[in-house]
């Protein structure tokens, strides 16, 4: 009997292939005959279009086809891609063309497409397209895009709200009429895209033979791609098959489906050869959804002691031009601001502004922590003005645990009210406070300070709805040699599912995680999926996973009774084979699936049905709510404004481990993305909406020296509501750290009363501060 | 109308000559003629590492290379990094056993950036490594997985030199 492997430390099967160039994204697919294409996307954020020439692109050497709107088939031409999640608050859902010949809102939308024998060809005549257009001005600062003197994102429209809604709980007037102290304070919170290093890229392949469209496409969601494809272009469903080959990261954008995933096949379909469309660093900053400005004007009341009266306030949210996934990622921030509080009263109202910007959908932590940054800055100034300390007000508020499972009073964004389902918040934020060594803390920024060094602590809480529906499913096969396969229908962007998902498999069978194989993001291997975002994989395709393995676990005890001629009570697995207990009897998992593949002519044993294998979709009553608690200690340099992370510790609690060695880089690789937001990325525009910062040379991400290890302790809560006890694991680094980051650099700066109410902060914004409080 | 020239570029032991555009780079060289797919491009303007090669053993970003420029020269790639085709380099089996990867494509960039500098400084610190691999982005690991394998790698390396000595 192996070692249990569900909730061991393993070491990942995705590796070696990975470490030694054998994995395959979709750039390195090389098909015979295929074409390559590149995108004419508009220069402007905000342009009329009077006409368009490709006459020079189409005789240029090596070109096949040059495509714009008005040589795409007829009933595509005014199409737009469909809208996946309405909402009543949506007042206008603006959703893109395949390509623009009209109006383009955002500078990066596309306009034409052209194929080419070679990618270098294809990009020699995109610069020959002539396109004709009346600049007009660009709705840039979403604040400003709200104002009545504001220029227009779509120009017809009467004004740029493209939604409204206001959410929350209780009497918060009179809460506020009742508060001992009230602090009001606006905070403008920047979050950046997801930047994976493989940009997005589609290859596609029609086979006239078959009469079958194959996709490969770098996304998160293969059937959201597949049911787009189908729902767009009209084809029948089982005449598409999307593929998500190794995906070279995700972090969220590549889970909304693009314009690019339509036209790739469909002129590949129309041109008889295969067409690949590799987007380049420049297209993914111009043309990758991302999510960027929210303002908060914010209040908040408590009583003598600290404890929470209400939060009340507005925010403005920065939707781009097109609302692809609609409002959730804003609706998120309005349901995630309450957080680990008891918190009385809470009512927020969100306005989305529709801005001349690609289009923002959520990136790792999605709307989390804008309204994690605005809750605890919140937290901190009631602190501070009490002269309570930062630390102790929260402990004050923290949901104990007796009260789990508890109520919030509002609704999530699955429909759901807000339960959260069981965690330990005051555990959390005390195992967090002890590998910071909190307690020594002070004597520490006292030593440092004798020496004229500026040392800080910050500390952030937050809760997360993790492990979203609506499923995700599973098969698990046992093929007649013996080893087990899993299907699932998620891609994997680096998450590691073959490993967890056999990890979570091996132990129903006592084998290896080495004797199954994984398959992903496949649509023609199960039958329906949804897609790897929203930390949703371990809860949705691990509980399939499991059942899906019981039931193939009985089926295979079932007919190894009638092979055995045993009680099916007297059996056991071990090693991949079912024993007699007690007896040296037994029958190989290889043997039992071969016995109910059957035999011409006769019964199956035991009249079960054919196939060693079983399906299963598990499909969550609710979301599970995942806790962290992110303590950062860090130094300042007030000469510059350079911020070191000294020490980065994190109480994490996503329920039951599968693996803690995969949660660890989940909480490290987020944390990485969070210290990004809060001291380096930002996507900046003009006042007109162009953008600014479109490379990695303007635009910063973390590198390995200012990233910070992350001390990681995991709290187990297990989570009541699947039947792995697990939640979501991938998002939580990444929340709270930009409202810890902040906090500890007012503290590091406290001598020159620095107050922070914005992320992300930069060394030059530090030493005006500095400067300012001098 | 194209710029064409013949060249000769050795690749991990083995010698390739094509006809290739003036313009191709080198990356799309390695990937798209030569077909080893291994090398990843990431940001095609020098930034980010994912394409990084060695060329006579030092580490070049093959996005900003022409391949006519490696025209004589050796490479060698993430596919060229291992002894054999069932066993990984100990820098690769430290990735492994460290966590040191996740969606793996800034994975062979950052392999042949600590082939190069585990070579230069077989005993490096923490530090060391941080700024060694500081041209190479990751957007998966938050670096930790990748620093606890290079100076894993860097024990791993040094014992096999001991045990060999």
């Amino acid at each position: 009997m192996g070692a249990k492997m569900f909730g061991a430390r393993v070491a990942r099967l995705e590796d070696p292939r990975l470490l030694t160039g054998r994995g395959s994204y979709t750039d390195d697919f090389h098909l015979p005959g295929m074409l390559e294409a590149a995108f004419v996307r508009s220069p402007h954020s905000h342009a009329k279009i009077n006409s368009i020439d490709t006459t020079a692109a189409k005789a240029h050497p090596g070109i096949v086809a040059v495509y714009t709107a008005a040589d795409l088939p007829e009933y595509l031409r005014d199409m737009t891609v469909p809208f996946q999640v309405p909402n009543p608050a949506i007042s206008q859902p603006f959703q893109q063309r395949l390509l623009e010949d009209r109006e383009v809102c955002f500078a990066g939308e596309p306009i034409a497409l052209v194929v080419a024998d070679s990618r270098y060809n294809a990009e020699d005549a995109a610069t020959l397209v002539e396109i004709d257009f009346e600049i007009l001005p660009g709705a840039s600062d979403c604040k400003s895009a709200l104002e009545d003197s504001a220029p227009m994102c779509h120009a017809d429209s009467a004004n740029n709200e493209g939604a409204k809604y206001t959410v929350g709980y209780g009497d918060v007037a009179d809460a506020f009429a009742n508060a001992h102290l009230t602090h009001r304070e606006e905070y403008w919170i920047h979050r950046g895209g997801g930047f994976a290093i493989e940009n997005r890229a589609v290859v596609a392949e029609y086979d006239e033979l078959q009469d079958m469209l194959t996709i490969w496409s770098a996304t998160q969601s293969p059937f959201l791609v597949k049911q787009n494809v189908v729902d767009m272009l009209g084809w029948e469903s089982d005449k598409v098959r999307v593929i998500a080959p190794d995906v070279g990261g995700g972090f969220g954008p590549k889970t909304i489906y693009y314009v690019e995933e339509a036209l790739i096949p469909l002129v590949a379909k129309e041109l008889g050869r295969p067409v690949k469309w590799v987007e380049d660093r420049r297209e993914n900053f111009l043309a990758t959804n991302m999510e960027r400005d929210q303002y908060w004007d914010m209040e908040i009341a408590v009583d003598a002691d600290g404890k929470l009266l209400g939060v009340r306030g507005k925010m403005i949210h920065d939707s781009g031009a097109y609302m692809p996934w609609g409002i959730i990622s804003p609706y998120i921030s309005a349901t995630t601001l309450p957080g680990p509080y008891i918190l009385p009263t809470y009512e927020l109202e969100t306005r989305v502004a529709l801005t001349n910007k690609v289009a923002v959908t959520p990136v790792r932590g999605a709307g989390r922590p804008q309204a994690v940054f605005a809750m605890e800055r919140l937290m901190d100034r009631a602190a501070d003005k009490l002269g309570i300390d930062r630390v102790e007000i929260r402990r004050r508020n923290l949901i104990p645990t007796e009260q789990m499972p508890y109520a919030l009073g509002l609704i999530f964004r699955d429909g759901k009210p807000m339960t959260y389902d069981s965690g330990d918040y005051p555990k959390c934020q005390a195992e967090a406070l002890r590998i910071a060594d909190y307690d020594g803390f002070r004597a520490r920024q006292e030593a440092a300070r004798a020496e004229g060094r500026h040392i800080g602590l910050g500390i952030a809480n937050y809760v997360e709805g993790t492990g979203l529906g609506p499923f995700e499913g599973a098969t698990v096969r046992i093929q007649p040699s013996g080893r087990i396969c899993i299907y699932t229908g998620g891609g994997d962007s680096g998450q590691g599912h073959w490993t967890t998902l056999a990890q979570v498999c091996a132990d129903k069978f006592g084998v290896g995680v080495a004797d199954i194989d994984v398959q992903k993001g496949d649509t023609g291997k199960i039958a329906s999926g949804v897609g790897t975002f929203a930390s949703r994989i371990a809860v949705n395709a691990g509980s399939s996973v499991h059942l899906a393995s019981m039931e193939v676990r009985e089926k295979a005890l079932k007919v190894a009774a009638h092979m055995l001629e045993a009680a099916e009570e007297d059996l056991d697995i071990e090693d991949g084979r079912v024993v007699v207990k007690g007896s040296d009897l037994s029958v190989g998992l290889a043997e039992i699936a071969r016995a109910v593949q059957g035999m011409p002519g006769f019964s199956l044993p035991g009249g079960v049905e054919p196939g060693l294998e079983a399906t299963h979709y598990f499909s969550p009553s609710q979301s599970c709510y995942c806790n962290g608690t992110a303590v950062v200690e860090l130094e300042v340099d007030p000469a510059t404004g350079w911020v070191d992370i000294l020490k980065y510790s994190m109480a994490h609690d996503s329920g039951t481990l599968i693996n803690p060695f995969v949660v660890d880089g989940q909480v490290q690789g987020a944390v990485a993305q969070g210290v990004g937001n809060a001291l380096l990325e930002w996507m900046i525009y003009d006042d007109n909406a162009n953008p600014v910062s479109a490379t990695f040379a303007e635009y910063l991400l973390p590198s390995a020296p200012e990233t910070p290890n992350v001390g990681v302790v995991h709290i187990e809560s297990p989570s009541p509501i699947n039947p792995l006890g697990v939640k979501g694991a991938g998002e939580g680094g990444t929340i709270p750290a930009p409202a810890a980051i902040m906090a500890a650099i007012e503290d590091a700066l406290s001598p020159w009363n620095v107050e922070i109410s914005g992320a992300p902060i930069t060394p030059s914004m530090i030493v005006e501060k500095v400067r300012a409080g001098a | 109308m194209s710029d064409r020239r013949t060249i000769s570029v050795t690749i991990n032991g083995e010698t390739y000559e094509r006809e290739v555009e003036t313009r191709l780079t080198l990356a799309d060289f390695i990937r798209h003629e030569v077909l080893l797919t291994g090398t990843h491009v990431g940001c095609e303007h020098g930034v980010c590492g994912a394409c990084t090669i060695l060329l006579d053993g030092r580490t070049a970003r093959s996005c900003l290379m022409l391949a006519v420029q490696a025209n004589g020269h050796e490479i060698t790639t993430v596919e060229g990094i291992a002894p054999n085709d069932t066993e990984l380099h100990p820098l690769q089996q430290a990735f492994q056993d460290n966590h040191g990867l996740q969606c793996g494509f800034c994975t062979p960039g950052m392999l042949t950036t600590l082939i190069e500098f585990l070579g230069d400084n077989p005993d490096p610190t923490e530090q060391e490594v941080r700024e060694a691999i500081s041209g190479n982005l990751c957007r998966c690991t938050g670096y930790q997985g990748i620093v606890a394998a290079a100076l894993d790698a860097a024990k791993r390396l040094q014992g096999q030199e001991t045990a060999g000595a």
